[in-house]
């Protein structure tokens, strides 16, 4: 069973006179349970496929089929709902939000969800994340008070709390050291093979890449390796 | 679905209120501009409403809702004499005004007499006027005695010799003892004090109302005066009595100049009927809204009284208290609306304020929009957020500017001792306005914020 589907995917920038093709046709499908990572040199398309893939862009042409449902022509604010309950995004920079506190931070995407859930309902449901990632001792720590790390296992809670089928997580790693790269990495891994979280890894880093049994590598708009490995290699 | 709408506005304002907590200098600097608009505008109307409050009191207390008629001029042979020269008016009139007006609450005779010392014992004092009037009196003017009773009807018919004075002339005639039960003397007519009027302090011509001294009508009419000051200079009264030295004598008395008529001489030349007459009319309306009812009524009634066909003009004059009443509120009006304008100017600054700092603070947290759009927040959902910050500003501007609003008007009040007057209207208006600015100023930005492209937002450094 797929849960993504991408048939001959096009993404063509128009600035003023000149026509920029990033995207010259990509065909995809990732199965349910996958964890996949996506490598490719910078400007090779990976951040526009990724943003096509995250439903925040939509194609210039070509079907994309998530979870059997055609998303690519939908309007933005069934996009927007689409990204609330079906994925969640991590980045690489965190983008926590400043002062705010890591319980509150988590109980966000809540607020836009289709059926509203009360503070209270909230907040058990932030801590009980929290809890799943590590950090039921640091719920009432802001940004600035917790490490790297941290700050990206609260942005994975976050991405986590409406349950969805699918994580996007662009260069989750690239600010982190190694040793939090391998925690935060363990934690991924864990929650693709314990709770059936398909992941997408966007990333530069050839040792990040190879923790996934799937590696497909992007170069100038088009796939140039689709690559089923062991993996498992930390 | 109601209640998920308002679980999702409540949730929203936590989350508007969490983001203007993290820069709680900035938000309170930014309100600023609503909080001395408010503020401005809640101390204006207090003042303001307390001013016109006390001009209003100033009119109440030369009589609540009062009417005065006046007898009308008279004319003979092209000269008229001006106003109250034909004796119009009688006791009579009180009375049929009192029973078929139902917008007139209470009404009295006025009879003037001219000015004349009062004296007790060795001291004496001219007061600025001396009335006589019914106990009906001291309703229509709304006066109150601090010692004493009124004289009661009783004392109007059979002209009994009491009076009541004002705290003027008990001051000065009776230092240091109560007048009550003492005799004074008036033209030579012992008059006893049974009681004195409360302290009315002046009329809005500066005149001071508590000079007076007010007797029942028949008293000074038949007693003191001998007949009416006004009268006295009328051609058109034929029936005048001429005052004589006899008469000052034995005031009261007519003359006795001519031989008495015979019962056959009265028959054969019967003399016009004297009526009796009175200087003035007054009447209190029921309320200041009725008076202009109560002037109609009054009209028909005295026109139909004095048989005057259509095309005679009134007899007597009607006039209430309303032009100057009118005159005196429309400056207090004036300057309050004017203040309010300039109230209302600094609130549409603050506005300006609310609108530039939201706007800063959309491009501030791009990022954070960007974030937000990705976890699923709609254009409307960001809208709604922005929206519901501005609004939670100028509310809370709102309500610190109704404190320094209520604050400043009572500090005015107890330091400056002008009049205030706590007005709830001018708390909801502010309330309101504020909710308003909050709004207008804050759509613009809440639009563009709304607008932003996931993806740029993200992106944004």
């Amino acid at each position: 069973m797929n849960l993504i589907e991408l048939r001959d995917i096009r993404k063509t920038f128009y600035l003023g006179e000149v026509v920029l093709p990033v995207l010259k046709g990509i065909s995809l499908n990732i199965s349910k349970g996958e964890m996949v990572a996506l490598t490719g040199a910078s400007g090779s398309g990976k951040s526009t496929l990724m943003n096509t893939l995250g439903c925040l862009d939509r194609p210039t042409s070509g079907d994309y089929l998530l979870d059997g449902e055609e998303v690519s022509r939908l309007s933005n604010d069934e996009r927007a709902l689409i990204r609330n309950r079906k994925m969640g995004f991590v980045f690489q920079n965190f983008n926590l939000l400043a002062r705010t506190t890591a319980l509150i931070q988590v109980t966000m995407p809540l607020l836009y969800g289709r059926d509203t859930v009360s503070q209270k309902d909230a907040n058990r449901r932030a801590a009980e994340m929290l809890t799943r990632v590590g950090l039921a001792d640091r719920m009432d720590h802001q940004p600035s008070q917790l490490s790297g790390g941290q700050q990206q296992r609260v942005a994975l809670a976050r991405a986590l709390i409406n349950d969805p089928p699918f994580l996007l997580a662009d260069e989750p790693t690239g600010n982190l050291d190694t040793t939090t790269t391998r925690e935060v990495l363990a934690l991924f891994k864990k929650l693709n093979e314990e709770d059936g979280i398909t992941i997408l890894l966007v990333t530069h880093d050839p040792k990040v890449a190879a923790s996934c049994r799937r590696v497909i590598r992007m170069a100038d708009g088009l796939i140039e390796a689709d690559d089923v490995t062991p993996g498992g290699a930390l | 679905m109601k209640t998920l709408r308002i679980l999702k506005t409540l949730r929203i304002m936590s989350a508007s209120l969490t983001a203007l907590r993290r820069n709680i200098l900035r938000s309170a600097l930014t309100t600023l501009g609503i909080v001395i608009g408010v503020g401005a505008v809640i101390a204006m109307m207090e003042i303001g409403n307390g001013s016109s409050a006390a001009i209003q009191k100033t009119i109440a207390s030369m009589g609540a809702n009062m009417l005065m008629v006046f007898p009308g001029a008279a004319a003979s042979g092209g000269v008229s004499f001006g106003a109250g020269t034909t004796m119009s008016l009688t006791p009579d009139d009180c009375v049929a005004i009192l029973n078929e007006c139902p917008s007139v609450r209470a009404v009295a005779p006025v009879v003037y007499s001219k000015n004349a010392p009062v004296i007790f014992g060795n001291r004496n004092w001219v007061p600025m006027a001396i009335n006589g009037s019914t106990p009906d009196f001291l309703k229509v003017r709304d006066w109150p005695l601090t010692e004493g009773a009124a004289f009661d009807d009783v004392d109007v018919r059979k002209a009994a010799r009491v009076c009541l004075i004002g705290q003027t002339l008990a001051r000065e005639l009776f230092p240091g003892q109560s007048p009550v039960g003492q005799e004074v003397r008036l033209q030579n007519v012992a008059l006893r004090v049974v009681g004195v009027l409360d302290k009315k302090g002046a009329n809005m011509m500066g005149r001071d109302q508590d000079d007076i001294l007010i007797a029942p009508w028949t008293t000074i009419k038949f007693r003191v005066s001998g007949t009416s000051t006004a009268n006295t200079n009328t051609t058109t009264s034929t029936t005048s009595t001429t005052t004589t030295p006899h008469g000052q004598v034995y005031p009261g008395s007519t003359s006795g100049i001519y031989a008495a008529r015979s019962t056959t001489q009265t028959n054969n030349s019967p003399m016009p009927v004297r009526l009796i007459t009175v200087d003035q009319i007054i009447a209190g309306a029921t309320s200041s809204a009725e008076t202009k009812d109560a002037i109609a009524e009054m009209t028909t009634l005295l026109r139909e009284r004095h048989h005057l066909s259509v095309d005679v003009v009134d007899d007597f004059n009607i006039r209430d208290m309303t032009e100057i009443s009118k005159a005196l509120s429309t400056t207090t009006v004036m300057m309050t609306n004017l203040l309010l304008v300039v109230a209302m100017i600094s609130l549409v600054v603050g506005g300006v304020g609310i609108m530039n700092i939201m706007l800063v603070s959309v491009t501030e947290r791009t990022k954070e929009i960007g974030l937000r759009m990705a976890v699923g927040a709609r254009g409307t959902d960001i809208l709604r957020q922005f929206l519901t910050e501005s609004v939670m500003l100028c509310l809370a501007g709102g309500a610190m500017g109704i404190m320094l609003g209520r604050g400043s008007s009572y500090l005015v009040a107890k330091i400056l001792h002008w009049p205030t007057l706590p007005s709830l209207g001018a708390i909801i208006a502010s309330v309101l306005v504020s909710a308003t600015v909050g709004i207008v100023f804050g759509y613009y930005p809440a639009w563009k914020a709304s607008r932003l492209d996931p993806i740029e937002a993200l992106r944004y450094e």
